[in-house]
């Protein structure tokens, strides 16, 4: 509310070289530990890299989808960090580079490649005019070209913002948010479907695509929430970035928890009530053979313990909470996917140096694009016409 | 209102002064001016806008509200009530069999907890804003009626320092608040006007409210049931069903009853194998009853209803319809009374010779205690030794 408009003068820091060489070290070491699980264990290796494949989507993707719902939202708190969104959703490329192993390694993940098992199999024989080859990698082609398309596009516009400062890039914007969230939607559900999914080819849900959605946009949120904390703790922001900024990240991310409660237990719910063979046997994997633990702690550690670690208000604003929340929120979307595939490999839960290597593979990767990008561009879109307010914004 | 106007425009000095206000137009303008109330020191003051103004909870350095805590508890308590009801229905009270699924399958209760949490929640928490906050049922304030009031609830922004405030003088707070660029005015009450609080048990009041509940009640019915005569408001009047004797458009052959399915059976009912076949009715078929006093009694009655007009009140064929009908042989034959149950039991069933089937008349059960109650008609007249003694 401050009745002074005067041009925003951004002074661009340096990231500290530490974040790059902290990045590094990750990607060496998750390089290492996964090209040895690879010669060790391939089948294991590539399930592991499909996690870590759908981890690094979920967050390039989500990121994207944030950039898209704050021009369509028309939102003005959120203007100030949209360029942490753009530059996670930097990572795109490095998606396409995780799956390039996977492509290999179809025939060890998905059942539904074994042509003699498809031969003998009534149901998989119906589902082959989706489930074949040829056309999965041509689903996967055309998400990753609309992905990025619409990633580039945002990002032009934004950048050029920043030179000009001409209002008519943030209408442009809006008008391809708006054209993005539909295809996103869409989109999303398909690669859920593809990539988790038809790992047990026999089982569906049609809540599916929108509980691996819940997952990517908790996910991609907890790693904004998490970089503009540290960022802005540190001084990277402007000043008066404060409490009802982190608020509104903290209610976010408070609302997004309690919704996916809502989309997995609508999930199991009906699954559970109808009881129908067909359906049923997936909750039953994942609830014998030790699964069952793993399946309590997504429900306390993915709901219970973020739920009532963000619920006061107070607690939405605490740097040092919100930082800790969202770290939880992040790994527990990897226990998320781990639960969501290798329950297909494996009768009992495993882990190893195997589980270890993707994570950190990912991680680095995120720290070094970020720390990149921010090396290369204003990590304020300094040009929008909304950033005054944004900066100005109190609830 | 009309008269606090007119005392109002008098200007009584006997009244007391409540406050000096400032009317503000910019909410630029009223944030400075609480910006620099709270920072004079003043504790008891308030400012009013006509809309929720975004940092104004800062610049009255405003602590955090309570109110979150009886949202809490609200919904704890309606999660933890809803969730103890569904599971005492379900498992004690009434309890079913759903989908194969045990008594207490807590999965099922989820959603109805959730409402119920979050509805306990909201309710709570508007009732406690209204009885803590807005103190109900006292309904007055000094400010009510106000011009002031008027321009704040409409396009202004004010500020209100109470004389009650330890640090106010009435000079001082009126320089503070003129150079921060208010238009300032007091505001003076009168003692009853705040103590007047609304009667609600007052018999006008009631009756009122009554009179209110009759005709809303009163108009709803009239309208619902008796004018528009919408389902469900027609209580089932009105169905698409097939009364009976009526003609059916739904079936090609017009029949609006439809002809049970070959061999179906309905309820209760078991089918009689022996249908013409005594030999084996004697053979097979057991007096499935205990010739017990009630059992006889049953037999009795039924016996003296359907079986006396022929066969006489004791069995021995004094048939009481003046030769009408054709009297049958008396039940203290000797071929009777070596005949097993069974065979009694078959002709009241199936019927024989001139006598035709009861079946319709008598039910199972009573078919088995009128032979029982036969059994003892043929036993007085032919005792034996050792019901003599």
């Amino acid at each position: 509310m401050s009745d002074t408009h005067e041009t925003v003068i951004y002074p661009k820091k340096e990231l500290p070289a530490k974040y790059v060489q902290t990045g590094w070290a990750l990607v060496a070491a998750g390089f290492i530990l996964a090209a040895v699980s690879y010669i060790d264990d391939p089948h294991r290796a590539a399930y592991n890299n499909l996690i870590g494949f759908a981890f690094l989507a979920s967050v390039a993707v989500g990121a994207v989808f944030y950039i898209a719902l704050e021009y369509i939202a028309g939102a003005v708190w959120s203007t100030p960090f949209r360029r942490v969104s753009e530059f996670l959703a930097a990572l795109l490329p490095f998606v396409v580079i995780l799956s390039i192993p996977l492509f290999f390694q179809m025939h060890d993940l998905f059942h539904w490649t074994h042509d003699e098992a498809v031969a003998s199999d009534k149901i998989l024989q119906s589902k082959t005019p989706y489930l074949n080859v040829e056309f999965f990698v041509i689903r996967f082609v055309v998400m990753m070209a609309i992905w990025g398309l619409f990633y580039y596009l945002f990002r032009k516009n934004s950048l050029k913002q920043d030179m000009d400062k001409d209002q008519k890039h943030t209408r442009t914007n809006i008008k391809l948010a708006g054209a993005f969230l539909p295809i996103f939607a869409i989109s999303i559900s398909v690669f859920a479907i593809d990539w988790l999914m038809s790992l047990e080819p026999h089982w569906f849900s049609t809540m599916f695509g929108v509980y691996y959605f819940t997952g990517t946009i908790i996910c991609a949120l907890a790693v904004i929430t998490y970089i503009v904390v540290v960022l802005s703790e540190r001084g990277y922001f402007f000043q008066g970035i404060g409490k009802d900024h982190y608020y509104s990240f903290g209610a976010l991310l408070y609302a997004l928890t309690a919704f996916w409660a809502y989309i997995a237990f609508s999930q199991f719910m009906l699954i559970w009530y109808a009881n129908l063979p067909e359906e049923n046997f997936w909750f039953i994997a994942r609830w014998k053979n030790g699964w069952e633990y793993v399946s309590v702690a997504m429900v306390l550690f993915h709901f219970w313990v973020p739920y009532f670690m963000l619920l006061s208000r107070p607690s939405k604003m605490d740097t040092g909470n919100l930082k800790r929340s969202s770290l939880l929120l992040i790994a527990v979307h990897f226990l998320d996917l781990y639960w969501l595939v290798v329950p297909t490999f494996h009768e009992s839960p495993v882990f190893g140096y195997e589980e270890i290597a993707f994570p950190l593979l990912t991680i680095g990767l995120i720290i070094i694009v970020f720390a990149m990008q921010a090396k290369k561009y204003n990590l304020v879109p300094i040009g929008d016409p909304k950033l005054q307010r944004g900066m100005d914004f109190h609830l | 209102m009309l008269n606090r106007c007119i005392m109002e425009m008098e200007g009584s000095m006997a009244k007391k002064l409540y406050s000096l206000t400032a009317i503000f137009t910019t909410p630029n303008e009223i944030i400075k001016a609480a910006k620099a109330v709270q920072e004079a020191g003043y504790s008891k003051y308030d400012v009013h806008t006509p809309y929720p103004l975004h940092g104004m909870d800062d610049a009255m350095e405003l602590k955090e509200t309570k109110l979150g805590f009886v949202t809490l508890a609200a919904g704890i308590m309606g999660a933890t009530g809803m969730i103890s009801f569904a599971s005492w229905v379900a498992s004690v009270d009434y309890p079913q069999v759903i989908g194969g699924k045990p008594y207490w399958s807590w999965p099922a209760f989820v959603p109805v907890t959730y409402e119920i949490a979050v509805l306990m929640a909201v309710l709570l928490t508007v009732a406690a804003l209204i009885v803590f906050f807005f103190k109900f049922p006292n309904v007055s304030h000094p400010l009510h009626d106000t011009p002031y009031m008027k321009k704040v609830s409409a396009d202004k922004f004010g500020v209100s320092i109470q004389a009650e405030d330890p640090k106010f003088n009435e000079k001082v707070v009126g320089d503070l608040l003129k150079n921060l660029g208010g238009e300032v005015s007091p505001v003076y009450y009168s003692e009853e006007f705040l103590d007047f609080k609304p009667q609600l048990f007052e018999p006008k009041f009631i009756l009122l409210l009554a009179g209110i509940a009759v005709v809303s009640a009163g108009g709803g019915y009239a309208t619902w049931n008796k004018l528009l005569y919408l389902p469900p408001f027609d209580w089932m009047m009105e169905q698409p069903k097939s009364k009976p004797q009526s003609h059916s458009e739904f079936y090609a052959d017009g029949f609006a009853m439809r002809p049970p399915v070959e061999g179906s059976i309905a309820r209760g009912f078991i089918p009689y194998p022996y249908k013409g076949k005594p030999d084996e009715a004697a053979k097979y078929l057991v007096n499935p009853l205990l010739p017990t006093k009630e059992v006889l009694a049953l037999g009795k009655k039924k016996y003296l209803t359907f079986c006396s007009p022929c066969h006489g009140n004791f069995g021995s064929g004094d048939s009481r319809l003046q030769g009408q009908f054709p009297n049958p042989p008396t039940l203290h034959s000797d071929k009777v009374r070596i005949w097993s149950n069974g065979s009694i039991y078959h002709v009241i069933t199936d019927g024989q010779n001139v006598m035709p089937s009861y079946q319709y008349q008598i039910t199972r059960e009573e078919r088995w205690a009128v032979v029982h109650y036969i059994r003892t008609l043929e036993r007085a007249l032919n005792a034996k030794e050792s019901d003599l003694q």
